[in-house]
């Protein structure tokens, strides 16, 4: 498109005066319309972002002036801070059992509401619902859900006979119980972008494995789960991403408590910079989780040739 | 895919149904109720001796932390909608110099996650007198919008070249062709991205966390997280708060769904 209109440009230019006038007002009208997100970026993200690098080598309150400290506080992370270990640990537990919960339930609600059925629109918006809700009334409707004595789901497990745990009190069960409500909210999310996924897969495949008498389960297993790897490794990624920066629900439910069994990894930066204010510290501990997200994100590409398949 | 009949089907899907609902059902149910019937063994899920004060009760402590979101909302919707629409225009439309480096530093930007430069930002807020305005919570997030303009970028470059050329033939400027004859183009691409950043900002919790500390500048959802005991003395109130922070959300989402689901699927499977 951008030759054929060079060439016409060529053929129209009476003399060379004209066209390079007429050329710098265009560059003008683009950067004109790009100003407003140039500006915006280069104030709102690239100077915090030199800033932050900066701020991670120094021991900086955020009022005082800065004091260099080179790599301080890096060494003091690995070194003697045992809560940032905790808090790390924390949120590795919480990525690695929400994400395969989420994508799989997820699949199993895309599989079901793939088919053609009556009312499926209904059970699409009933699983979508908790994602679009926020996080707050959430986490509120579980904090009392979750009560030990008079909440509703020891209330339904009494029921069956069980009693059920202190749930947030229990440093055992807090975490389990944030995982499954956080799991709760994210499935419409796998379910949507799965169901895209089955509703772009060719037929062919299909009537030709039918054809060679291959079963419902054998297809799933070996033309559907295929087909959808390069959706599954998009939600592997995005929701690696997303989990290891949980924050909304813990800051609701539980405020990383008890203890420090439900701190995780952003809410103890968001104690370091906005309570105890430590700004330099705060700074080299987003930097880690920066670093430890790409080298992940990096590795799940790396690896997709092991077991994406692209028809 | 027929590993089960129809019937266990609904069975299956209306057990996840009841599973997904519960917790809004009982939301929305314990708002209804006397304070003394919120809680009861065993549980209920439907209103029991329905009673609608407490939804007056909330209203008369909420209006400006209603107002609040509402209006930030609206600035993000239409700020987004503007800027990106426009940087996605030029750099799918017009040509001019540094335009394809332009658009390479800006993705390459956008794929540091906030969080590593959040503390920085934060004190140049504070440097600026920002902090504890509502300035922070809109102006950075409107001149910000790099995958929204990644979008209409995409959108505009579906459109065929014919609509630009008569605009052109009839003398109109530039911005004008944008404006009147592109823009109305890019409809479900502009319904998509407004739906996505009134989610966003009405359900934002970090942002107005930790930029407002006035009372009356905060947005809804942490009036009700930082309120509460002070303010929402009564589960049946604080419930009463979340239904109705969750209340537009629905609403538009019941509207928007068609565009929801598409620009969900676009920003998801377009890699």
């Amino acid at each position: 498109m951008a030759t054929i209109t060079m060439a016409r440009d060529t053929a129209e230019q009476v003399n060379t005066a004209d066209v390079r006038r007429a050329r710098r007002k265009q560059n003008l009208t683009g950067w004109l319309f790009i100003s407003p997100i140039v500006v915006g970026v280069v104030a709102f993200q690239f100077f915090p972002i030199l800033v932050s690098i900066a701020a991670s080598l120094t021991d900086w309150n955020g009022i005082s002036a800065p004091k260099f400290v080179g790599l301080k506080n890096f060494t003091e992370m690995f070194g003697d801070d045992p809560l940032f270990l905790q808090t790390f640990k924390n949120t590795v537990y919480f990525t690695l059992a929400s994400i395969p919960l989420t994508i799989g339930i997820g699949l199993v609600l895309a599989l079901l509401c793939a088919r053609p059925i009556k009312g499926v629109a209904f059970f699409r918006t009933a699983y979508f619902a908790p994602y679009v809700t926020n996080v707050v009334a959430i986490g509120f409707v579980w904090f009392w859900f979750f009560q030990p004595d008079n909440g509703v789901i020891n209330g339904l497990l009494s029921q069956l006979g069980i009693s059920g745990p202190q749930w947030l009190s229990s440093s055992s069960w807090a975490m389990p119980a944030v995982i499954m409500v956080s799991v709760w909210q994210g499935i419409g999310y796998p379910m949507i972008i799965l169901l895209a996924g089955l509703q772009g897969l060719p037929n062919e495949f299909f009537e030709s494995a039918k054809i060679d008498g291959a079963g419902a389960w054998q297809r799933l297993r070996f033309i559907t789960l295929p087909l959808l790897t390069p959706h599954f490794l998009f939600l592997l990624i995005t929701q690696f991403i997303s989990s290891f920066q949980v924050f909304g629900l813990i800051y609701v439910m539980t405020k990383g408590g008890p203890g420090h069994a439900t701190s995780v990894y952003i809410y103890n930066i968001y104690q370091n910079a906005f309570s105890y204010g430590k700004v330099g510290y705060a700074s080299a501990m987003a930097w880690i989780l920066f670093v430890v997200i790409a080298a992940v994100t990096f590795l799940q590409w790396k690896l997709q040739k092991r077991w994406v398949f692209y028809s | 895919m027929r590993i089960v009949g129809k019937s266990s089907q609904y069975v299956v899907m209306s057990l996840f149904a009841v599973a997904f609902l519960a917790p809004l059902v009982w939301m929305i149910s314990a708002s209804l109720r006397p304070e003394a019937k919120v809680l009861s063994s065993p549980p209920k899920f439907l209103p029991t001796d329905t009673q609608w004060s407490n939804y007056g009760e909330v209203f008369d402590l909420i209006p400006v932390f209603l107002w609040n979101s509402v209006k930030l909302a609206g600035l993000n919707v239409i700020g987004i909608l503007i800027v990106a629409s426009m940087a996605g225009y030029a750099f799918a439309r017009l040509r001019f110099a540094g335009r394809d480096i332009a658009f390479m530093v800006l993705l390459a930007t956008s794929i540091i996650p906030g969080i590593a430069y959040l503390i920085p930002q934060y004190i140049v807020f504070q440097h600026i007198g920002w902090v504890d305005t509502q300035y922070p919570l809109w102006v950075p997030k409107v001149l910000t919008p790099v995958f929204a303009t990644f979008l209409m970028r995409q959108s505009f470059l579906t459109i065929p070249n014919e609509l630009e050329d008569a605009g052109k033939i009839d003398g109109a400027s530039t911005f004008g062709i944008y404006w009147r004859i592109m823009l109305p183009q890019t409809k479900p691409a502009l319904a998509a991205i407004g739906v996505f950043t009134f989610l966003e900002s009405w359900n934002d919790l970090f942002g107005p966390l930790i930029y407002i500390t006035s009372e009356n500048l905060q947005t809804l959802p942490v009036a009700l997280a930082q309120f509460q005991g002070e303010y929402f003395t009564k589960i049946s109130l604080l419930m009463a708060g979340a239904t109705i922070s969750v209340v537009p959300v629905i609403a538009v989402f019941l509207f928007a769904q068609r565009y929801f689901i598409q620009g969900i699927t676009m920003t998801g499977m377009k890699g």
